[in-house]
């Protein structure tokens, strides 16, 4: 059978950058925000202004200060305070608009970035969907799971922060260059050449904390993975006296997290010191060549204090724009990731088939078929073989015989490579899935209950009536178990209600005697169950496959003898087949298998 | 166990003497030779072939790519469910303990690989004691001992034959799974 290659270990998360094709990813998650280019647009229109706001306000503050100046002379103090209420009132007015365009700049973002996530997973549940079985062969669930959940929100958080604050800083810190020029070309230099250094210092630090960060992540996993195993291998681990090597590797793991999460909160947290102390020494050089050029008469003190401010305003948007940069890089490669499965092949589209099956009589034809999980692989070499309706086909095998595909190929969970399977003469290829999966009712091994009530649970929505469901449940030897519960068919099952892999295999039972279909694959359990249990399993399938055909993958001798009809398969082909008494007579691989079971080892 | 109770033995040395495989086949990730060493277990290659030999799976190691240091994934997603359920034997029988538990360990199995490795066990482990916990009958039905338990008591023991003639649960069990001929 399919096996997905090895170091397929837990779900892969984004930890952060590296997106091997940043350029499509970013087309991608371009392309998801289109439909709210408008709304961006103003967004971002929003989030320039209200930074233009905030930038021109320390303009109005010199003025004020200029004349709070030009109103104290040694002859007394003369303030114009007009004058000052009226620049007051303007400044007020100014930052209340940047406030207010900057809310708004958040929320139009967040309403685009929480959409964005919704269609993204939507869009990911749909195509599960349409994607191939074949897809989940080589692929994890987990790391499916992982694209919808992590990644989705990755993308969704950094489309909230960094884009809006990536603009807002952009436009702060021009607008800063800008204004500082326009005052005084001399503080202007000697602002920007200060913080220069102390950028340098930061994107030092980023470019290394970065590496810490990955590793940080890169060891939690490691630790994760550790502790998963020997949790769910805890039996096997005392028996063979593994405790103390377990905790070795898990010590070392341990201390690498440790030791990576250290190295990488001190060098971030030597972020916000370095910032500080960048803002300060860019405040400490302004006041001093402020001081020295006001000295000089070259510019006036008001000029000073504006500065004083501009410094400020021209640091922190720097800070900002390095987080923004490294968190859109994230989100391209969680973008990449989400992209990546969204282009995967998709199950061919099937609008066009007309052809219906209805009142199906159960023929089964299988003519020639051949299939391979892999192009280069055939599982299937030539299969034919013949079913009338109202038989019961047993398929027995060693492990890796191809069962299992067998019963993928009827219900068209693959499509053959060559070859055709037909129902009452019509070819599985000409109709709808959704006809198939009609045709076809299952009773598998792995046995799969929701959480819901047992009626939902039986009847998949479909409207039967409670005496019916009642008979079916009786039927299936259910009706002692249903009247245990409290509120019987409308007891929730759920983690409190306990039920038996023997009570689990009579639900889906009784699920597929709902369903009525024409058609039956039956899928025994091997073990598991207590004898009685057993019986009422036995019983229960063979009240369900009364006058239908039906495909067993057969466990229990006791179907085979029954049989109808058994193929004995081997390396995907049928190398015996006939009723149990023939092939019993044959003496072949049949009968050898059969009596493996009851010849005593010597 | 060899005249103590159980209870008395300090539990590394009763693991010792033990090569357990539980129901629900447990690998690592790693490689094939690190999950048959695992723990205490140390084998030489020469004894890890020869378990492999016995346990059925030399089929489908040699096949691995670097055979006994092929990789293992998590949870040896990698191998089928009857190909874990050997390797776990592997690990037990590699261990070369006093005492072997099977629980419900050949249930993964075809009938043929099941017998194939019961014989194998059979000769090649003579002097160890199994205990095997088997829902087959043909599993256990050549076992020297067959206890049938049921609500925890254990209401017959004896070997196949002796509990067809005295043991109403198991001739219950043995009708569900032969045939009239086979029960003789």
């Amino acid at each position: 059978m399919s096996r997905p290659g090895p170091g397929m270990g837990g779900p892969k998360t984004v930890a952060s950058g590296g997106a091997k094709n940043f350029k499509k990813a970013i087309g991608a998650l371009v392309s998801y925000c289109r439909k709210y280019a408008v709304l961006i647009a103003v967004a971002l229109v929003f989030a320039a202004v209200s930074a233009v706001f905030s930038v021109i306000g320390p303009d109005y503050i010199s003025q004020l200060t200029e004349t709070i100046t030009n109103g104290v002379s040694p002859m007394g103090i003369n303030i114009d305070m007009q004058r000052i209420t009226g620049i007051a009132m303007t400044l007020i007015a100014i930052y209340a608009v940047s406030m207010l365009l900057g809310y708004l700049q958040s929320l139009i973002m967040t309403h685009v970035s929480c959409n964005v996530g919704k269609k993204m997973r939507s869009d990911i549940t749909g195509k599960i969907n349409r994607i191939p079985l074949k897809y989940f062969d080589s692929h994890n669930y987990g790391d499916t799971l992982s694209r919808i959940t992590n990644d989705v929100d990755t993308i969704s958080q950094s489309l909230n922060m960094s884009v809006g604050t990536l603009v807002s800083s952009a436009a702060t810190l021009v607008g800063c260059v800008v204004m500082m020029f326009v005052t005084e070309w001399r503080m202007a230099f000697t602002a920007i050449f200060s913080s220069l250094i102390g950028l340098m210092a930061m994107a030092l630090i980023m470019g290394r904390s970065q590496r810490h960060f990955v590793a940080r992540q890169n060891s939690l996993a490691e630790v994760n993975s550790h502790v998963e195993e020997y949790y769910a291998g805890q039996n096997i681990v005392r028996a063979y006296n593994s405790e103390e090597k377990g905790l070795e590797a898990f010590r070392a793991a341990n201390e690498r997290l440790r030791r990576h999460t250290f190295q990488a909160e001190f060098l971030s947290g030597l972020m916000m010191p370095i910032m500080s102390f960048v803002g300060n020494f860019g405040y400490v050089a302004v006041c001093i060549v402020g001081a020295a050029l006001a000295f000089n008469g070259t510019i006036k003190f008001f000029v000073v204090v504006a500065f004083m401010i501009y410094i400020r305003l021209f640091t922190s948007p720097l800070g900002q724009i390095g987080q923004g940069l490294s968190s859109i890089q994230s989100a391209a490669a969680a973008s990449e990731r989400v992209t990546e499965f969204l282009e995967e092949e998709e199950l061919s589209d099937e609008n066009g088939k007309t052809a219906q099956l209805k009142d199906v009589k159960g023929d089964v034809v299988f003519d020639h078929i051949s299939f391979g999980y892999s192009p280069d692989k055939l599982i299937i070499h030539d299969f034919s073989a013949a079913v009338k309706a109202g038989q019961k086909v047993a398929i027995v095998g060693p492990t890796g015989a191809g069962k299992t595909t067998i019963v993928n190929l009827l219900m068209r969970f693959y499509e053959l490579n060559r070859g055709g399977i037909f129902v009452d003469g019509t070819s599985l290829a000409d109709i709808t899935r959704e006809n198939v999966h009609n045709i076809f009712g299952m009773v598998l091994q792995d046995t799969w209950l929701f959480e819901g009530t047992i009626r939902d649970n039986l009847t998949y929505g479909k409207n039967v009536s409670d005496q019916k469901l009642m008979d079916i449940c009786n039927e299936c030897g259910l009706r002692h178990f249903i009247g245990t519960l409290p509120s019987g068919l409308d007891t929730v099952l759920n983690d409190t209600v306990s039920i038996s892999a023997g009570q689990k295999q009579l639900l889906t039972i009784a699920r597929a005697m709902v369903e009525d279909a024409p058609i039956l694959i039956l899928d025994e359990a091997t073990s598991s169950v207590d004898t009685r249990t057993e019986l009422k399993i036995q019983k229960a399938m063979d009240a369900l496959t009364q006058g239908r055909t039906s495909f067993v993958i057969a466990h229990r001798l006791s179907t085979i003898r029954d049989a109808d009809r058994i193929i004995y398969m081997q390396d995907g082909d049928i190398k015996e087949t006939g009723t149990h008494d023939e092939l019993m007579a044959k003496k072949g691989k049949y009968a050898e298998l059969y009596n493996s079971q009851f010849t005593v080892a010597s | 166990m060899d005249g103590h109770n159980v209870r008395e033995y300090r539990k590394n040395e009763l693991a010792k003497k033990i090569g357990y495989v539980s129901q629900r086949a447990v690998m690592f990730s790693g490689d094939i030779r690190s999950n048959v060493n695992f723990g205490d277990n140390g084998a030489d290659d020469n004894t890890i072939e020869r378990a492999i030999e016995i346990a059925q799976s030399s089929s489908f190691v040699d096949k691995e790519k670097g055979g006994i240091d092929g990789a293992v994934a998590q949870n040896g997603a990698n191998f089928s469910g009857g190909q874990k359920q050997r390797l776990s034997i592997v690990r037990a029988i590699a261990r070369g303990a006093e005492i072997y538990i099977f629980d419900d360990t050949f249930s993964a199995l075809d009938y043929k690989t099941d017998k194939q490795l019961r014989q194998a066990l059979k000769t090649e482990m003579k002097d160890a004691t199994c205990l095997i916990v088997a829902q087959r009958i043909g599993t256990i039905m050549d076992a020297d001992l067959i206890l049938v338990l049921e609500n925890g008591r254990v209401t017959g023991q004896g070997t196949h034959k002796e509990l067809l003639a005295t043991c109403a649960a198991y001739q219950e069990i043995a009708r569900s799974q032969l045939s009239e001929e086979e029960l003789q």
